[in-house]
């Protein structure tokens, strides 16, 4: 039975506070932990299936153009080898986030350096490595483009025109007008993309590493030309996602071709560097940023201008103004973004696509026009926080920036007294501090899932949702033990896996909002049950706890009440109207102290407190930790993250962990995380949002302003390594 | 030609191409040792050799006859976790859990090399013994990336079992 | 990774023999030569695995000390006489690389480190190293990694090491066993090759030659200081580093050991530094007449323009450091 709630209005119940269990919230520890700090849990290429055989992909060693010969004999006679796929279902990209169909094809047609054209599938890894390397391929090379600043630009749809922005500038008594750059990114999660397929004759089943099984059914089935109830994708445990593993890649369908065609078990796992270059990049992006103030530094206009590239025929645009169409007031608006068509991989989701670059650019913009107007920074945050959404006057449904600003300021101790740079140094290190505002706009999806009130008074709930660190094994254990008085260890959680019913997936920071609401609507339907059994009218006179259940007359133990019998109901939850009639979205504060070296320009962070207000706290310890990823992020965007590409040829060039700088554990200071009280009865009725990206949106930013505090270095382009600090840092 | 993995003795492999970590992972079916990089550049696959921590992707299986391994399934199990294990669960030093065995493998051997009074690029006077502060434990497990960003939990769970002395 | 035979060096003697045959390589720690060979930039034919001879010691030697060519880079470090004689080698090891490598690191590996130019490391990109002839991808492409000195018009790589950069101002000498089993020894600031039109050989190693370690003269007296400049706070190459000793009396400078990391195809040793800053009064400004004459013949190629200000940067405030120049 499947009980339902689309959400068209605001959930004010609260209904979990009233609970009794008393799990939610709390900083309990993750459910599948033991597994992973034994090194028990199982991701995806570590399956191990009779007679499996080891594929290696080849890739195109040019980035635009076509392969006319791929010559298998050039590796048939080799050790080992078995087969060359190099299939038209084969794809050339990776699909999009929740695109649900087959990424474009024919990967022989190539569009950047990188591109995987054929699969060499082996006995032993070693052997197909090797012959990979040594596959004859015949291509004709076409000229293309490789800058975003040499192309013809399309305007993305979706632009904000309001007023006069060039008017308000001139008339402005304070204003900025500052161009900045960004540098792709790369997610590099630690675990390459890997899949095992496996063929019985009936159905396809592949063991990969996906952040949303719901949509990757429909991809891999579109790709095979397979109904999709031939097809099985499980992901119990995805070793980083960061929006990487949104949609399928190249291995997927690669390894599932050779495994129907072959009739043995198919692992392909990407080696690090072809996941550089051909996996999902973030656009890296020029942006101009227009500010004008009034005396007292009210915003009275706002501009945020962006270009940003990617592959002819993607639809996806980092979504650079995400957060500028709403953060902050200013009736004069224009937010706009151009996209430019360029041979580079695919671009796509990174975590935070949007605000990760955007929010760093507008909040050091602030930061100018603090100076400026001579207004303390945090202080010209909390003036211009606007009454309701200040191009579409949405009402906000819950707005935490302030209590974030002002409880994040207490708690670093933040001096609002006069800044200028170099007011501190230590030894030859300049010291100085930022602030920042964050914001991620809240997105809930449609999601699934399945709770079984078992006779042996434990409950299962069962998702193809995936948990890629997030907690998401823990929290939907926590809402469902919540609501059904249940012990923590009393609920199993079973995810990833499409046998089960469509979750949400992970991505969008909307997975737990979106999927926590399946299941919680399931246990509404089976305290419904239990109430209709007890002959009671409404659940809410129940109360569950310690599995027991008790009301106004009486109490009985929960196994008594299942009498041996599952309660099994499916929850599905749907956003409605309440996406329309609200602007829902997180917030919080970045501060940042960092040190700046006078000689070297090198900057090391010395502390950082992020105050974040995402809805209900669904478990304080992983919630906690989200927090502290996203804020890593920023220092890895701030200081060192770049890709770069080679301008003649288009190849990326530090297609590793070696070069492409994730921060490493000396690079991260202690940092203090805040997590703002709150209940957003807009956002889902668990009344929770997504905390998954906030914590990367704007940080670099405060990076940046800090920078700045220390030295006297204005930063306009990020990442800011130490030539640039150096080449921004005026004379002494 | 063998080598121990845990206490188990394993034949060596027929092909010298064999990592060590493909040949813990893949011939020993042990596969909680990680492979993030292949190259050295992530620390995922960090075991410990003859009590000394490596990257065991950059060395040959066949290279460590009579060598004893010792990975994370070696340290603990799910019903008798280590103390680094156990720490790591409580304090959340992880998220994906994919660098994590490569995590505890590496911090169960910095605290010997600590103990040992071995100098790192953190150690204010290399003259003398190093002290365990938060900076010798960041730059100590600077080798070990974590992607999700769990850094300062990680910092505070082998902090905590440094300092209870277990 | 292509096939290769494995062959287990037990004795001295038959190394030289093994290693001369053609396509052979030997191997020790491996942390540079496994990371090439699955990148098929290097295909040995035969690999000699030498990990099991007697060349591990470090044992003082005369005035000086002996480090052996199989010393792991942790044992280097961790050695009590180099942490207190030769600390700047100890330092110049720690801030390079992690504990895993530094544990299979040699000496001998470390001297023999290939790289990291991404063009190199690329099979699918031209390098005259790797494949001479093809050209050189970086000269024209992204130089972020590469050298300021030193170059030709066939390579622009640096170096990447940090031990060889402390040996060089240290004045350490390699010790080799050439295959006629007589035994050579060459300065570090020596060993490593300039790549002029011949940039496929790294050093002056010839077929059949084997480091058998590496000799430290006496300690001499004075801070010694290695500072490496990079983008991450650790595990990172060097964007340029500078190893330094410098002794003073008063008030003048008496000894000035200087060499450089990142910014050429060896570490950079350049006497003239020495003979500027001997017998001078330190100052700023004669920091900055140092770096002139260090960088006279520099230039960038686009991307690493910025190694010239850095290096000077990086060279005054070494010297700041060692003899207390308030700046």
């Amino acid at each position: 039975m499947t009980a339902h709630l689309k959400q068209n209005k605001l959930d004010k119940r609260n209904v979990l506070d009233g609970m009794q269990q008393g799990i939610i919230g709390k900083p309990i520890s993750r459910s599948e932990g033991l597994l992973k700090v034994t090194g028990k849990a199982t991701y995806a290429a570590e399956y191990h299936l009779e007679n499996c055989l080891e594929g290696v992909i080849v890739t195109a060693p040019f980035a635009k153009g076509r392969v006319t010969v791929i010559d298998e004999s050039s590796v048939m006679e080799m050790p080992g080898v078995i087969t060359v796929i190099s299939d038209e279902r084969m794809i050339a990209r990776a699909a999009q986030g929740t695109a649900g169909a087959a990424p474009l094809q024919k990967a022989c047609d190539v569009d950047y350096w990188g591109q995987p054209i054929a699969l060499v599938v082996a006995e032993s890894f070693e052997e197909a490595r090797n012959a990979a390397k040594h596959l004859h391929i015949e291509f004709e090379v076409e000229d293309a483009i490789f800058d975003a600043s040499e192309v013809e630009v399309e305007p993305q749809d979706g632009a904000t025109q309001q007023g006069d922005l060039a008017q308000a500038m001139a008339e402005a008594e304070h204003s900025v007008d500052i161009s900045y750059t960004t540098e792709g990114h790369a997610s590099a999660a630690m675990e390459p993309h890997a899949a095992i397929a496996d063929w019985d004759g009936e159905t396809l089943t592949v063991r990969a590493s996906l952040q949303m099984l719901n949509y990757n059914i429909g991809e891999l089935a579109d790709s095979m030309d397979l109904d999709e109830s031939k097809v099985r994708l499980i992901s119990r445990y995805v070793g980083g996602g960061f929006g990487s593993k949104l949609g399928i890649s190249q291995e997927v369908v690669a390894a599932s071709i050779a495994a129907m065609q072959l009739g043995r078990p198919v692992r392909v796992v990407m080696s690090r560097q072809q996941v550089f270059q051909t996996i999902m990049r973030r656009s890296e992006t020029t942006q101009r940023l227009r500010l004008a103030a009034d005396a007292n530094g009210r915003l009275t206009g706002f501009g945020h201008e962006a270009l940003v590239s990617n592959l002819p025929g993607e639809g996806f645009a980092e979504p650079v103004t995400q957060s500028s169409e709403f953060l902050y007031a200013g009736e004069n608006r224009l937010l706009k973004i151009d996209i430019a068509r360029i041979h580079r991989m695919t671009a796509g989701s990174v975590r935070a696509p949007g605000e990760a670059v955007g929010m760093p650019a507008l909040e050091a913009a602030l930061d100018e026009l603090a100076e400026k107007a001579g207004i303390d920074p945090v202080e010209l945050r909390l003036r211009n926080i606007p009454e309701e959404h200040p191009a579409t006057g949405t009402p906000f449904s819950s707005h935490k920036l302030a209590e974030c600003l002002q409880q994040g300021a207490k708690a670093f101790g933040w001096d609002s007294g006069p800044r200028k740079p170099r007011n501190r140094r230590e030894g030859e290190w300049w010291i100085g501090t930022g602030v920042a505002s964050a914001a991620r706009v809240h997105i809930v999806s449609q999601a699934r899932a399945r709770v079984t009130l078992q006779a042996d008074g434990t409950a299962l709930v069962e998702t193809d949702m995936t948990d890629i660190g997030t907690g998401t094994y823990t929290i939907l254990g926590q809402i469902a033990g919540e609501m059904l008085g249940l012990a923590q260890e009393q609920v199993k959680v079973e995810l990833g896996d499409t046998r089960h019913p469509r979750g949400s997936g992970s991505g969008g920071s909307w997975g737990a909002a979106s999927v926590g609401s399946a299941v919680f609507v399931a246990c509404e339907a089976i305290r419904a049950k239990i109430a209709s059994q007890l002959g009671i009218s409404a659940d809410m006179e129940l109360t569950l706890k310690d599995s027991t259940v008790s009301w106004d007359e009486g109490k009985k133990s929960l196994s008594d009440i299942i009498d041996g019998k599952d309660i099994a109901r499916e929850g599905h939850y749907e956003p409605g109207d309440i996406t329309e009639d609200y602007a829902a979205s997180g917030y919080g504060a970045f501060f940042v102290e960092v040190a700046v070296n006078r000689w070297t320009g090198e900057t090391r962070m010395r502390r950082m407190t992020g105050a974040f207000g995402f809805g209900r706290v669904l478990n304080e310890k992983t919630a906690r930790s989200q927090c502290l990823g996203g804020m890593v992020w920023c220092i890895g965007s701030a200081l060192t993250e770049s890709l770069l590409f080679d301008p003649r040829d288009g190849h990326l060039v530090n297609c590793d962990l070696a070069e492409y700088h994730v921060p490493v554990n000396r690079d991260i200071p202690d940092l203090d995380v805040i997590m703002v009280e709150e209940r957003d009865p807009a956002a889902s009725p668990i009344q929770a949002k997504g905390i998954g990206e906030l914590g990367m949106c704007g940080g670099a930013g405060a990076i940046a302003n800090a920078i700045y505090n220390a030295c006297g270095a204005r930063m306009h382009d990020f990442p800011m390594t130490p030539d640039r600090v150096l080449a921004a840092m005026p004379d002494e | 030609m063998t080598l121990t993995i845990n206490d188990k003795e394993y034949e060596l492999p027929s092909d010298p191409r064999v990592s060590l970590l493909d040949f813990i992972r893949h011939d020993a079916g042990l596969s909680g040792t990680k492979k993030g990089c292949d190259h050295g550049q992530c620390g995922a696959c960090t075991v410990i050799v003859n009590g000394e921590r490596i990257n065991s992707c950059l060395t040959l299986a066949i290279m460590h006859e009579d060598d004893a391994v010792t990975t994370i399934e070696g340290l603990g199990t799910p019903t008798n976790p280590s103390a680094l294990q156990q720490a790591f669960l409580s304090h959340d030093g992880y998220q994906c859990g994919y660098c994590t065995p490569g995590q505890i493998c590496s911090a169960t051997a910095m605290l010997t090399e600590i103990a040992s009074g071995l100098p790192s690029d953190a150690t204010e006077d290399i003259s003398t013994s190093p002290k365990l502060t938060d900076e010798e434990i960041r730059e100590r497990m600077s080798g070990n990336l974590c992607r999700c960003g769990a850094y300062p939990n990680i910092v505070a769970a082998i902090r905590e079992v440094a300092e209870a002395g277990l | 990774m292509k096939p290769f035979h494995y062959q287990r060096a037990d004795r001295l003697e038959h190394v030289a023999q093994l290693i001369s045959a053609s396509g052979a390589m030997a191997i020790a720690g491996g942390t540079n030569l496994i990371d090439l060979m699955k990148l098929q930039v290097e295909t040995p034919d035969t690999i000699i695995d030498v990990n099991r001879l007697p060349l591990d010691q470090i044992a003082e030697e005369g005035d000086g000390l002996r480090i052996g060519a199989l010393a792991t880079n942790t044992a280097t470090a961790g050695h009590g006489k180099v942490r207190s004689d030769y600390p700047i080698l100890a330092k110049a090891i720690l801030a390079g690389a992690t504990q895993q490598l530094r544990n299979k690191a040699t000496t001998a590996g470390n001297l023999c480190q290939r790289t990291r130019c991404y063009y190199f490391t690329n099979i699918d990109q031209p390098c005259n190293k790797r494949d001479p002839g093809s050209g050189c991808g970086a000269i024209t492409g992204i130089a972020r990694l590469h050298a300021i000195l030193g170059t030709s018009d066939q390579c622009i790589a640096t170096y990447p090491g940090d031990m060889a950069v402390a040996m060089a101002a240290l004045d350490a000498k390699v010790e080799i066993k050439d295959r006629a089993g007589n035994t050579r020894s060459i300065a570090v600031r020596d060993f490593h090759r300039l790549p002029n039109d011949a940039p496929e050989k790294d050093n002056i190693l010839e077929p059949g030659d084997i480091i058998t370690g590496v000799i430290l003269p006496a300690p001499v007296p004075g801070k010694q200081l290695y500072r490496k400049v990079r983008e991450r706070s650790s595990y990172a190459f060097a964007l340029c580093s500078v190893a330094a000793i410098i002794d003073m009396d008063e008030g003048k400078i008496t000894r000035a050991d200087l060499a450089f990391g990142g910014i050429a195809h060896k570490p950079w040793f350049d006497a003239r530094l020495g003979e500027l800053l001997v017998g001078e009064t330190p100052s700023l400004s004669l920091f900055d007449k140092a770096a002139d004459l260090l960088l006279e013949d520099a230039h960038g190629f686009g991307e690493n323009d910025f190694k010239i200000p850095l290096t000077r940067r990086a060279l005054a405030a070494t010297l700041c450091e060692a003899t207390g120049v308030d700046a």
